[in-house]
């Protein structure tokens, strides 16, 4: 008996050596700590193409290793990633929350080769720290540029800018401004705010005093967001008629049942809505709902990583399994395919993803969630952001 | 001169909550001598419990207050005889370990049972909307916030300073072997201080939801400005602490109408002279 089994076993890793390999995914995110809801939208994400797609390609079987950074800390990421090529071998990386964490490892890609896949972070200059870097999710110039061409369609000529004051808020500031002008319209004060402010009064109040028609407002998504849109409220300021014009961070899902009816009517502008009426959505949002266990926690970083492992596993195909990261990388330029937010394809020249912006609406729905209602579409938006900076 | 008195509101409105949220912090410190970490843990707990019974079990905003308060301190009660009892009197570094420990679990705890997102807490309908003070509107909810603390600020001046328990308290803080000496239970006060301490924490964490919405890293987020403020006002001072909140307040509310950009420079500025001119805290005592 014991021969047999030892035979069989020796059969076993005789014939997986010849055909079959595993072939490992090293995926960075923030899986605890207080960004540890995206980095589960992540695993959502990953889980559900996994679950709709199977964990094969090919001969070879799909392994996922996960990371955990759970603030922006560009030395420790740099070390993981390190860690994931050199001792588990990955031949892909993914992930990727926050742009100092994506940018601390993009330099060790050629000497690993190895391509990464950013499913989140938003910054248009990633791209071009390496070849080997394709990325699903969004650019924050990407999202705030039609938004611009929504206030000015509105007929609003007077806007003030108020943005946290870090990386992707400027980058919102100046796609903003840039497209706001363009369109005639004129951008009469900008601040930026420090990313711990709790109390949004006093800003409420230079808005106000700034004879504005409307604000243009962007927030990291999570707890502050809750506190501008109330301030903004309670301070008066939507009765008073100002319009409210933010990219789609400050009404994300996750978010969106605390702020409530405080949110309604507020317009944003966004790669993806969990409420998107597509079958392919549809398809998604169920297999990712079972993943992550709770509806109400389900938002766009999901989407990004989805379509993150739809391109891993299209690098997969093209090369046979074998490790090859510039052959894999120039295989996905301009693939196109029908993502759960709509279609989308990576723009051969800058390795991001070209994709509808959505223009959409808080509203509540008979079942007394709320939800970003897609109104309006804008048709194959590049990055803007990566053209302004060159 | 609209805009001076504009900002003056919504200073002293600002000062308020954070002496809601803080003046618990500062009864543990300055009276029991525990830097006690987890205060913001325990205001966080309070908040959820607001948020479960106004909002899942829909009984209204006063209830929700005082559910917080109560069951907060019930949860409180065992950790006390376990845990903090073993600290009081223990050199700093431990209770800090200890303390920022408890914090760590009730942060675990929280995002396990209650999950990640935020949660709210449903106003009474007497609270929402905004009321016209004549050369502006100001959220009725900031009334409220700035009623409790004027409440919490007169009731615990008078529990300490003028009731049989207050000197009690003070006596026991000054000499805990010769107040038991003299027939003070100490373990029976120093017990009551922190569960009112608690209590407090449960309250500031609910009425400064608005400002500081309730999810798991509450409990760590706004540790530093609670610190801050116990340390300017000096520690178990309940005027100091309203002192250095309004002054806070005031600081921080103009520095970022009219420099926004320079963040929290100015807060911290004023933290750093203050400190510099009165190491112990505005109303610091000697040691």
């Amino acid at each position: 008996m014991k021969k047999t089994i030892l035979a069989a076993l020796a059969v076993m890793a005789l014939s997986g050596t010849a055909s079959a390999e595993v072939i490992k995914i090293g995926v960075v995110g923030p899986f605890s700590g207080p960004f540890a809801l995206q980095g589960k939208n992540f695993k959502a994400g990953i889980d559900a193409y996994m679950a709709l797609h199977g964990n094969t390609v090919g001969d070879d079987t799909i392994e996922i290793i996960y990371r955990d950074i759970p603030t922006a800390d560009p030395a420790q990421s740099k070390a993981l990633g390190q860690e994931l090529i050199v001792k588990e071998k990955v031949q892909y990386l993914a992930g990727f929350y926050f742009t100092p964490d994506a940018m601390a490892v993009t330099p060790i890609l050629k000497q690993g080769n190895v391509p990464m896949v950013i499913m989140n972070a938003a910054t248009s200059a990633i791209v071009k720290t390496s070849p080997l870097v394709v990325r699903t999710s969004f650019t924050t110039w990407q999202t705030s540029t039609p938004i611009a061409k929504v206030a000015a369609d509105a007929g609003v000529k007077k806007i003030i800018s108020v943005v946290s004051d870090y990386g992707p808020g400027i980058d919102a500031e100046n796609a903003f401004k840039a497209a706001f002008e363009k369109a005639g319209g004129e951008i009469v004060e900008a601040i930026r705010m420090p990313l711990s402010t709790n109390d949004f009064s006093p800003i409420m109040q230079r808005i106000k005093d700034s004879g504005a028609q409307g604000v243009f407002a962007f927030l990291p998504s999570g707890p502050t967001t809750l506190g501008f849109v109330k301030a903004f409220n309670d301070n008066g300021l939507k009765a008073a008629g100002t319009k409210f014009f933010a990219p789609g961070d400050l009404t994300q899902e996750s978010d969106l049942q605390a702020l409530g009816d405080a949110a309604l009517g507020i317009q944003t502008t966004f790669h993806y809505a969990v409420s998107h009426d597509s079958p392919e959505n549809k398809t998604f949002v169920e297999a990712a709902v079972k993943a992550i266990g709770n509806k109400a926690e389900l938002s766009f970083p999901s989407v990004g990583a989805y379509d993150g492992m739809h391109v891993i596993y299209k690098m997969i195909e093209a090369t046979g399994g074998e490790r090859d990261a510039q052959k894999a990388v120039d295989a996905v330029k301009g693939l196109s395919w029908t993502s759960p937010r709509g279609p989308v394809s990576i723009d051969p020249d800058s390795r991001h993803i070209t994709q509808n912006i959505y223009l959409r609406e808080v509203a509540k729905t008979s079942d007394g969630s709320y939800i970003n209602k897609e109104v309006q579409t804008f048709e194959k938006q590049g990055d803007p952001g990566l053209a302004a900076t060159k | 001169m609209q805009t001076v008195f504009s900002i003056a509101v919504d200073a002293l409105a600002y000062g308020m909550v954070l002496f809601v949220i803080s003046i618990g912090l500062s009864v543990t410190m300055g009276l029991m001598r525990v830097v006690n970490l987890a205060h913001g843990g325990f205001a966080m707990i309070g908040g959820y419990i607001a948020s479960y019974v106004a909002r899942d079990l829909g009984l209204g905003y006063a209830l929700a207050i005082i559910a917080a308060v109560v069951f907060t301190i019930l949860i409180a009660i065992p950790i006390e005889r376990l845990l903090y009892r073993r600290i009081y009197g223990q050199p700093e570094l431990t209770q800090v370990l200890m303390t920022i420990g408890i914090t760590f679990c009730i942060i675990g705890i929280a995002n396990f049972t209650m999950g990640p997102t935020l949660k709210t807490i449903p106003l009474a309908p007497a609270l929402q909307g905004s009321a016209d003070i004549g050369f502006r509107t100001i959220p009725i909810h900031r009334l409220f916030a700035i009623v409790c603390g004027l409440a919490v600020a007169l009731g615990l001046w008078y529990a300490i300073e003028k009731t049989n328990f207050g000197i009690k308290l003070r006596a026991s803080v000054d000499n805990a072997a010769m107040a038991a000496a003299l027939g003070v239970r100490t373990e029976i006060v120093y017990a009551v201080s922190f569960a009112v301490a608690v209590g407090l924490a449960a309250l500031g964490g609910v009425v400064g939801a608005e400002f500081l919405p309730v999810e798991p890293y509450y409990a760590l987020r706004y540790m530093v400005t609670f610190l801050v403020v116990v340390s300017v006002g000096g520690a178990g001072s309940i005027p100091g602490a309203l002192a250095a909140c309004l002054l806070l307040g005031a600081i921080d509310t103009t520095g970022r109408y009219l420099m926004p950009e320079f963040g929290e420079f100015f807060f911290y500025l004023a933290v750093i002279a203050v400190i510099c001119i009165f190491p112990r805290g505005l109303a610091g005592r000697a040691k």
